[in-house]
């Protein structure tokens, strides 16, 4: 093993940090005093309340209703009563409408959560509905609804479907544990989604830093002939679609287009296990795997947390902080986002809340770019980093746009390696927002 | 929670390497060939790198404080351009040539444009060049290996290769470095040790020194009918590692792109053997990358790295 496996190129080698829960199974986190369900938990249109402050809720009712195709309904992840409608800070830096429920404890499960009988009476269509439905969006960050990911234009034909089990965020560990824990589920929601595409094949990809997971899905799938795992070589960004779709098939996705333009769907490993769930047991996306973790934190651990669980009370459960906690970040340390305040809620996209101390979040100053060109030849999109951010910070964003700035997947790779602490990455996005909001003015 | 968070944008984490790291690398990698050069030359010759590297590091430190800007000498890069300074001098020049040599290396070649990273030519040359058109003479006096300095001129083996060749030093004396030259620029063995290690370090890579050395080698075996010892004159001798490994992968005033690098190696080495074969210059190496530096923005633009996703599409 190892010398075989796919890659894509540039890239990089940061740490792994996976040791801190790599080996812990999942724990189910207590039920909180309340959740704070955000109406905006995906990419699209946000949900309008459909309950009332006051009126009664129970696990798997729908509280938010999506309003557009590109959306996706929120569900109650605990019984009790409404307490709040408001605006409450959310793991995306914004304050976002939320739907505040008192938990009774009781978890009380709504009567529209019903078992949707076996994959083999499903049609593709009804899967879609269900997963629609359920209010399922992509779980490895970003969260874009799933059911649109599904629904590829008629001139677009999807012949492999990619579940991405790379986890090459160093410290994450929710989807290792999960392919350990539950690979019947990731099984039957590959399956579910393939039935919806209507494609003969399926890949999923484990970077080979995980070989106990590649092991237990191979094992899993000694019968099926339709699904393989790919093993992937162990380096950042390798789950970044793009780059796992290359390694996985050598195909590019092309500069500005989607998975689907190369005949690809790429889904993460949460995304299926909810989907299972749906299907299964009638369950909306009410819960997911959370790895809590990090220098900061006591007693690192991953856990089945309810949506809507304040990141504080998943802190609490895992022993507390440290003394010397600097940062709590919703994600990874290479993509994730560093939040002002622990008072936000786990949502759909959260797959982890990495807590750094002061020794790993404090930084350097920046200082001039020496030009050394680790940027260009890391950067996994062959772009020229330094350019785009030298451009940028000057505000030359026409300049920056030469420099193919809108190609940029903002995976950190050339802010990780740059020896003069350079704010590449930012300028990079401060660049795509000036040139996307003139494209649109013109 | 008493503290307040970090709320700083991604990534959260860096790699260890920092400027300092980097050029700390550069300064061991040097090492070698100027404890060699001190071995061949005498005391002298340390004494001819002190002074430059502290002209170097005192001129950034004091432009910098008169412009009021951030003192950045703790960057190690003013150390490095004296350095080079130093080992690319003759061992037996006037005490006060290296200081002014990295005088004007640090203030015109660096400081005017913007100080580290926006020099467009290497600084040491600047300052080499600057030298050897204002003293020419005791910029090309050389001495012997073990021999006092002030003592008797000797011959450069390319000095000789063109006009008496049948006194040239034995090859193993060029790789050894038991040969008059510039203080740094004679032991191409430890110079390519040091290159090696820059390599492994990821520093460099080895497009710059490969397509550089690699075309002095060529044209030299073209140009002498196949005679690897010949060839052997031009890749070892003179100041081609020291240029090829140290100077001319300068960060600054060098391509940042995979392709540009090795159309600016080639260059280089076109231009550095165009001035020893055809002009009156027995080396050729401080012209050829300076040329080269000037080039450099020009080769980048062309050289872009191909954006992925812009390959056409494969179903």
């Amino acid at each position: 093993m190892g010398k075989n496996a796919l890659t894509f190129k540039g890239g990089i080698h940061p740490p792994h940090h996976k040791h801190y829960t790599e080996t812990k199974a999942i724990e189910i986190a207590p039920i909180p005093d309340e959740v704070v369900i955000p109406l905006s938990q995906h990419i699209g249109a946000p949900c309008d309340p459909v309950v009332k402050v006051g009126e009664e809720v129970k696990v798997g009712q729908r509280i938010g209703e999506s309003k557009g195709f590109v959306s996706a309904p929120v569900h109650a992840s605990v019984s009790g009563i409404v307490k709040k409608i408001e605006r409450r800070p959310s793991p995306g830096g914004a304050r976002v409408l939320s739907i505040i429920i008192q938990s009774d404890k009781k978890q009380t499960i709504h009567e529209s959560v019903k078992p949707h009988g076996k994959l083999d009476d499903l049609g593709p269509d009804k899967i879609k509905e269900i997963i629609q439905q359920s209010g399922i969006t992509g779980m490895g960050g970003a969260g874009f609804p799933t059911h649109v990911k599904l629904s590829p234009p008629e001139d677009k034909k999807i012949n492999l479907l990619i579940i991405n089990g790379a986890e090459c965020e160093p410290f994450l560990t929710s989807d290792h544990r999960a392919m350990l824990e539950m690979p019947d589920k990731i099984i039957e929601g590959t399956k579910a989604v393939m039935k919806v595409l209507g494609v003969e094949k399926a890949v999923i990809g484990i970077e080979n830093n995980k070989l106990d997971a590649i092991r237990t899905i191979k094992v899993m799938l000694k019968e099926e002939d339709s699904i393989s795992v790919a093993e992937l070589k162990t380096k950042y960004p390798q789950g970044g679609e793009k780059s796992l779709i290359y390694a996985v098939t050598k195909r590019e996705v092309p500069s500005g287009g989607l998975p689907m333009d190369v005949g690809v769907v790429v889904q993460n490993i949460g995304t299926v296990v909810a989907i299972a769930n749906a299907i299964q047991k009638g369950m909306p996306l009410v819960e997911r795997v959370v790895t809590v973790t990090g220098s900061g934190i006591k007693e690192p651990k991953n856990v089945l947390a309810k949506i809507g669980t304040p990141f504080k009370n998943l802190v609490d459960f895992c022993g507390g902080y440290t003394e010397d906690v600097a940062k709590v970040i919703n994600g990874g340390p290479m993509m994730g986002i560093a939040q002002y305040t622990d008072n936000v809620p786990v949502i759909k996209g959260t797959s982890g809340i990495l807590i750094l101390n002061h020794k790993d979040a404090d930084r350097e100053e920046t200082s001039n770019c020496i030009r050394c060109a680790k940027c260009v030849d890391h950067c996994p999109c062959g772009l020229q980093p330094l350019m785009i951010s030298k451009n940028s910070l000057m505000g030359r964003f026409d300049e920056a746009d030469y420099y193919h700035a809108m190609d940029c997947i903002e995976c950190g790779t050339c802010s990780f390696v740059c020896p003069s602490r350079r704010p590449l990455v930012d300028s990079i996005r401060m660049a795509k927002k000036e040139i996307v909001s003139k494209k649109k003015k013109s | 929670m008493n503290n307040r968070l970090v709320a700083t944008s991604s990534p959260h984490i860096v790699s260890k390497e920092t400027t300092t790291t980097v050029m700390l690398d550069v300064i061991i990698a040097l090492v070698p060939a100027a404890i060699a050069g001190m071995y061949y030359f005498g005391i002298s010759s340390a004494l001819v790198m002190a002074l430059a590297v502290g002209s170097a590091v005192g001129t950034e430190a004091a432009i910098q404080k008169i412009t009021k800007q951030k003192v950045t000498i703790n960057d190690l890069s003013a150390v490095i351009t004296g350095l080079l300074l130093g080992m690319n001098l003759p061992p037996s020049v006037p005490w006060w040539m290296p200081i002014i040599g990295s005088f004007v290396a640090i203030s015109i070649g660096k400081q005017v444009f913007g100080g580290i990273g926006n020099n467009f030519i290497n600084p040491a040359l600047a300052g080499r060049a600057f030298l050897v058109a204002s003293w020419p003479v005791e910029m090309t006096f050389w001495v012997n290996p073990g021999a006092a300095p002030d003592t008797v001129a000797a011959a450069t083996p390319l000095g000789l290769i063109n006009t008496s060749p049948e006194s040239l030093q034995p090859l193993s004396d060029l790789i050894l470095g038991r040969i008059p030259g510039c203080i740094g620029e004679t032991s191409a063995l430890l110079l390519l040790v040091g290159g090696g290690y820059l390599i492994y370090r990821k520093v460099i890579t080895w497009r710059i020194p490969v397509a550089y050395i690699g075309t002095v080698a060529v044209i030299a075996l073209v140009y002498g009918g196949f005679d690897f010892t010949y060839a052997g004159y031009h890749v070892f001798g003179g100041g081609l590692m020291l240029g090829a490994i140290f100077m001319a992968t300068d960060y600054s005033s060098s391509p940042v792109t995979a392709r540009g690098k090795i159309i600016y190696g080639i260059g280089a080495g076109l231009l550095t053997m165009l001035i020893r074969l055809f002009s009156t210059l027995p080396e050729g190496v401080t012209y050829s990358i300076l040329f080269m530096n000037v080039a450099a923005p020009l080769i980048e633009k062309y050289t872009a790295p191909r954006v992925f996703g812009t390959g056409g599409v494969k179903k």
